[in-house]
């Protein structure tokens, strides 16, 4: 009851936030990248519904484009982790012998970082922008997916239906994809959704740091980094885009935290 | 337990070995001319010239990889390209900070998370439970680059209790070490909640139960203890993720540590600067790990070692 409850309400805020993301151009109050120096640093009003920054840009339009920028961010970092981390994982679980050895060292190697620190040299090698701090994250996210996929094929390798599927002359292509990726999905996915948030955080920090988005784009972590300064004289520009990450966070670990459960239930 | 020693021996030196060489390829791919970072654009290709010959920079790739290989081996990092002094002296001095910081925010983790982990479990499905739930989802939801400004803002700003940054007295240990330990003693309620329930229903305390121990007694003292082992796990691996977190906690809250000297060496250009902080904190890193991995094998004999 409670854990269905908590599922829905994380689905419920990611579509919402969602919704608000694809809605941004229509119902935005202001253009995110307009700037009036004159109304700079201004408090909640009713022009400004959660105020301006420093450069007199509105706060809530600034928001709402930035869902845009966590929603790019957070899936298209997962969705290429994923495929890296499955061509990987399918290559190193079904052949086994060498080849499983040499890309679980490569997969050790980049888990002997903590994963921040990682990014952070990524990014200054690749340079700041969003193109490159997806790249970084996908660099590094794709080694958890590749270890899932990996134990699951190991685990499954025996089966009978795989042994089938092989003595029938299915290619190995066609036994991975066909017979033994379907088996990961639900795990994958669930892996996926805390990995979207993960990224999302990851953004964050990056941007936050300076090394992520650039000016003017609305990120999350920049708008943090930019409001860092004002802390003093106009605590909103901290305020309003942390509590959009920590919302857009927590809709993403209650749909993964559901999921998992299920998946367990569903597995006793 | 030899066998397993040597086993994950085996498995940590490539690997910090293939740490070490991403490492050192990873900052020299970062774009820039070390030598134009430190004499500037105006001066005569010469002396550039004889400064790249001084710092070996224009030997093959494979040549200088050799020599940082052999200079490591004898503990030298390098020269930082502007602070006085080498690497391994600037890395080394920042280096308690960061341990210090690190052991206050695990601390302050356990100190949140005992309490509430335990009070969730005894009051299973209750208003206490769902409390110290929402607390726990709150705290994996917050970044850290948010809840230190959110705190500076309340308990420095406005309150005035305690100082916005800097190291100093104990005061100037609490925001930062909240701010850093939050995360972890978020994951550490849910961790405790689940493995003392796991616990309670265990045969031994239903013989506790049956012989009139007190609940009091056989909650703290029987199920508890024997619920810290995947607490401990998570405490090592944790510590990792602690010495991570440091770098945006240390940046926030001007902490004199490792990790805000790492941002510092990256936005200035500092190669070998950035390169030494790098390789101490992963290095670090790697070194908890394979202790967590071996004391939980100590704890638990059951536990194996597979492939």
């Amino acid at each position: 009851m409670g854990d269905k409850l908590l599922l829905r309400a994380g689905v419920f805020i990611l579509a919402a936030l969602l919704g608000l993301a694809a809605l941004a151009p229509v119902i935005a109050p202001h253009s995110p990248t307009e700037q009036d120096l004159e109304q700079d640093l201004l408090p909640s009003s009713g022009e400004h519904l959660l105020g301006t920054d420093k450069l007199g840009r509105d706060i809530l339009s600034r928001i709402l484009y930035g869902a845009r920028i966590s929603a790019l961010v957070g899936t298209s970092t997962v969705a290429l982790s994923v495929l890296i981390g499955i061509t990987i994982g399918s290559l190193s679980g079904y052949f086994g012998g060498w080849l499983d050895h040499l890309l679980m060292r490569v997969v050790d190697v980049l888990m002997a970082f903590p994963g921040i620190l990682l990014a952070i040299a990524f990014t200054a090698v690749l340079g700041p922008g969003l193109d490159h701090v997806i790249l970084a994250l996908c660099l590094i996210g794709w080694t958890g997916y590749a270890r899932l996929v990996r134990a699951e094929i190991l685990a499954i390798r025996e089966r009978e239906f795989i042994q089938a599927a092989q003595a029938l002359g299915g290619s190995p292509g066609r036994v991975i994809f066909v017979h033994m990726l379907p088996n990961l999905l639900p795990a994958l996915l669930i892996q996926a959704t805390f990995g979207v948030a993960a990224a999302i955080i990851a953004e964050g920090s990056l941007s936050f740091l300076g090394l992520g988005a650039q000016p003017p784009t609305p990120s999350w972590g920049s708008m943090l980094n930019e409001g860092r300064q004002f802390l003093l004289v106009a605590p909103h520009l901290t305020t309003f885009p942390g509590l959009a990450i920590m919302l857009t966070v927590l809709g993403l670990n209650l749909v993964g935290d559901g999921l998992r459960d299920r998946l367990e239930k569903k597995g006793k | 337990m030899k066998r397993y020693l040597f086993q994950r021996l085996l498995l940590f030196f490539p690997t910090l070995l293939g740490a070490l060489t991403l490492v050192f390829f990873l900052v020299h791919l970062i774009p820039g001319d070390p030598v134009e970072v430190m004499l500037g654009e105006t001066v005569s290709s010469a002396d550039k010239e004889g400064l790249r010959r001084a710092m070996g920079l224009d030997l093959p790739i494979g040549t200088q990889y050799l020599r940082f290989l052999q200079a490591l081996a004898q503990g030298d990092l390098g020269r930082s390209l502007y602070q006085q002094g080498g690497v391994a002296e600037l890395v080394f001095s920042r280096l308690p900070a960061t341990i210090e910081l690190t052991l206050s925010a695990m601390g302050v983790a356990l100190l949140i998370a005992f309490p509430l982990g335990i009070l969730a479990a005894v009051k299973k499905n209750r208003w206490a439970d769902r409390g110290a739930l929402l607390f726990s989802l709150l705290g994996l939801a917050m970044p850290n680059f948010w809840l230190g400004p959110l705190l500076m803002i309340v308990f420095s700003i406005g309150l005035g209790w305690l100082p916005v940054s800097g190291r100093g007295g104990p005061q100037h240990l609490i925001l930062p070490s909240f701010t850093l330990g939050m995360v972890m003693a978020a994951i550490l309620i849910r961790m405790i909640r689940s493995s003392l329930l796991e616990a309670i229903n265990e045969d031994y305390i239903r013989t506790a139960r049956a012989k009139g121990v007190s609940e009091r007694k056989i909650w703290l003292k029987h199920a508890l203890r024997n619920s810290l082992l995947p607490v401990i796990t998570i405490l090592g691996l944790q510590f990792g993720a602690l010495l991570a977190g440091s770098i945006i906690t240390e940046t926030i809250f001007a902490w004199p540590g490792i990790g805000r000297l790492t941002i510092q060496a990256i936005q200035t250009r500092d190669y070998p600067l950035a390169q030494g902080c790098i390789l101490v904190i992963s290095t670090s890193y790697l070194v908890v790990n394979l202790l967590t991995d071996i004391l939980y094998r100590l704890v638990d004999p059951r536990v194996s070692y597979g492939g």
